[in-house]
């Protein structure tokens, strides 16, 4: 048994020296020649534009819903739809917007990033590169992860502007609120304060989407089945990053002033 | 020069190599024999250093790979070809690309990559294959690509693992008769890690037994046939009696 805990315990220790030494790495790599630029820009178009629908899709249909609900919520206690605009402004720009665009990517780009590496590292393809001479940090991780932080943060600002979207069609459609109140709902109250807060954000997810999904890569073992095992761990350990480092990286930036 | 000196490694409960003593001189050709899982593949890692030794040194013409820089080792790796056992080429590119890989990040021109691509892949029997994916190849036809983009970049020291497992016996011996020359025309120094005895007895300048994690025989073609190491006898006797015990389950 305690053979057992002592090994769980090194192997956690194992992975956290491997992965803040891959996270170094990739920094480093950033800045290092050669510079992978059409690598890069294949992975920007695969993970941003190629995201595009699904994370405006989603945007929209969260825009509606939370018009929907802090509608009829207004109605039930002020007998009107009031500050629908201010209310979906506020929790999209802050808060639903870059964690939403967050999971939606960690679903389409997080788990092909890891099964991607991960059915590289069983047939051996990341030790060919390096037997070509090719350090696989420089050619695989920095590209993703230097479109990770370009693209999410994109994505996370046309998601935040499509739900708003969203939420005035439901409001000027269903709530039969005028467009004007709306829109002065919407921007009267909101600051550019607010829209970075959400924006840093968007840049902290992208790197923790970037960072796990290429770790769980590299480190994927056996064959078929570690793919899959990788490529789970790869999405619940990232959704978790998500939502926990989100209190933190607010109660911040609200400490410092932003939002 | 390649000089492995007191090799030891292992992998959880199972010590693979446990103390490996070989040097590999410049133009030879090795070949290590030994039986399924004795770690032949480990030790060629190891030299090739996609594997660091827990104990002892591998040096490739004096740099010890166990100690340098990532980026010094990599200039160590510019060095060698490696034909993995299952071809090991990048899905994500066409036969051609695979081949020109290792070019392409030399900065080598696009017209001289182009040249040496065909020239490769007609090395192996293979011409004209450049826009095929390696999805659409034959497990033979891939590993013939694996070789082309080993040999590509006219490495100084070229490893094999099981390079004719797999392929028919008339293109094993067109391997065979590749490596032979490559040595020949290229001076370029070879290890070979296989099963095969036809290739073992027809490729090397030199054999290396490898059994329970050390290197217990070397010698000459010749001296192979002729040993009265009970051990080497057994393996290339191919006989199930001798002190070589397998540990299989009796059903």
């Amino acid at each position: 048994m305690l053979t057992r805990i002592e090994d769980q315990f090194i192997a956690f220790l194992d992975s956290l020296s491997k992965s803040y030494f891959l996270v170094q790495k990739t920094i480093l790599g950033c800045f290092a020649k050669p510079f992978e630029a059409k690598l890069v820009v294949y992975q920007m178009v695969s993970i941003g534009y190629r995201s595009l629908p699904v994370a405006m899709l989603t945007a929209f249909s969260v825009g509606m819903v939370l018009a929907l609900q802090a509608g009829y919520s207004g109605m039930y206690v002020f007998n009107e739809p009031l500050y629908v605009g201010t209310i979906v402004a506020f929790s999209i720009v802050k808060e639903l917007g870059p964690v939403l665009t967050a999971t939606v990517i960690t679903g389409r780009v997080g788990a092909a990033i890891t099964a991607e590496l991960g059915t590289m590292k069983v047939t051996e393809q990341i030790d060919a590169l390096y037997t070509l001479g090719t350090n696989p940090i420089k050619y695989l991780a920095v590209p993703r992860f230097l479109a990770c932080i370009t693209m999410i943060p994109i994505l996370t600002a046309i998601s935040n502007i499509l739900s708003i979207i969203g939420g005035w069609v439901v409001s000027r459609f269903k709530l039969d609120i005028p467009s004007t109140i709306y829109w002065s709902d919407t921007l009267d109250f909101l600051r550019i304060d607010d829209f970075f807060h959400g924006f840093i954000k968007s840049f902290f997810f992208a790197a923790i989407i970037g960072f796990v999904s290429i770790y769980k890569g590299f480190e994927t073992k056996g064959g078929a089945q570690g793919v899959g095992k990788a490529t789970t761990q790869s999405v619940v350990t990232t959704l978790v990053l998500i939502v926990v480092t989100d209190y933190f990286i607010s109660v911040v930036l609200v400490a410092i002033g932003i939002g | 020069m390649i000089r492995i000196n007191d090799v030891h490694k292992h992998f959880r409960e199972n010590y693979v190599l446990r103390g490996v003593n070989l040097e590999v001189n410049d133009g030879e050709t090795l070949t290590i024999i030994g039986g399924s899982g004795s770690g032949k593949t480990v030790l060629l890692r190891h030299i090739v250093g996609l594997f660091h030794p827990e104990r002892g040194t591998v040096e490739v013409d004096g740099v010890n790979l166990g100690e340098v820089a990532e980026e010094e080792l990599q200039e160590v790796q510019k060095k060698m070809g490696f034909l993995f056992q299952d071809g090991a080429l990048f899905d994500s590119l066409s036969s051609g690309e695979n081949v020109a890989f290792g070019l392409r990040h030399q900065g080598l021109p696009e017209s001289l990559i182009s040249r040496k691509v065909a020239e490769c892949l007609e090395h192996v029997g293979l011409s004209g294959i450049e826009n095929i994916r390696p999805s659409e190849l034959s497990g033979g036809m891939k590993k013939r690509v694996a070789l082309a983009r080993a040999i590509a970049r006219d490495p100084k020291y070229m490893l094999y693992d099981e390079p004719t497992t797999g392929l028919d016996p008339i293109f094993s011996d067109v391997i065979n008769d590749l490596i032979i020359h490559l040595q020949k025309t290229l001076k370029m120094t070879s290890i070979v890690v296989t099963h095969d005895l036809k290739s073992v007895y027809k490729v090397s300048t030199k054999i290396a037994m490898l059994l329970e994690g050390r290197i217990i025989a070397t010698g000459t073609p010749d001296e192979f046939k002729n040993t009265t190491d009970p051990y080497v006898q057994q393996f290339l006797n191919g006989s199930s009696k001798g002190p070589i015990k397998l540990k299989i389950k009796e059903y």
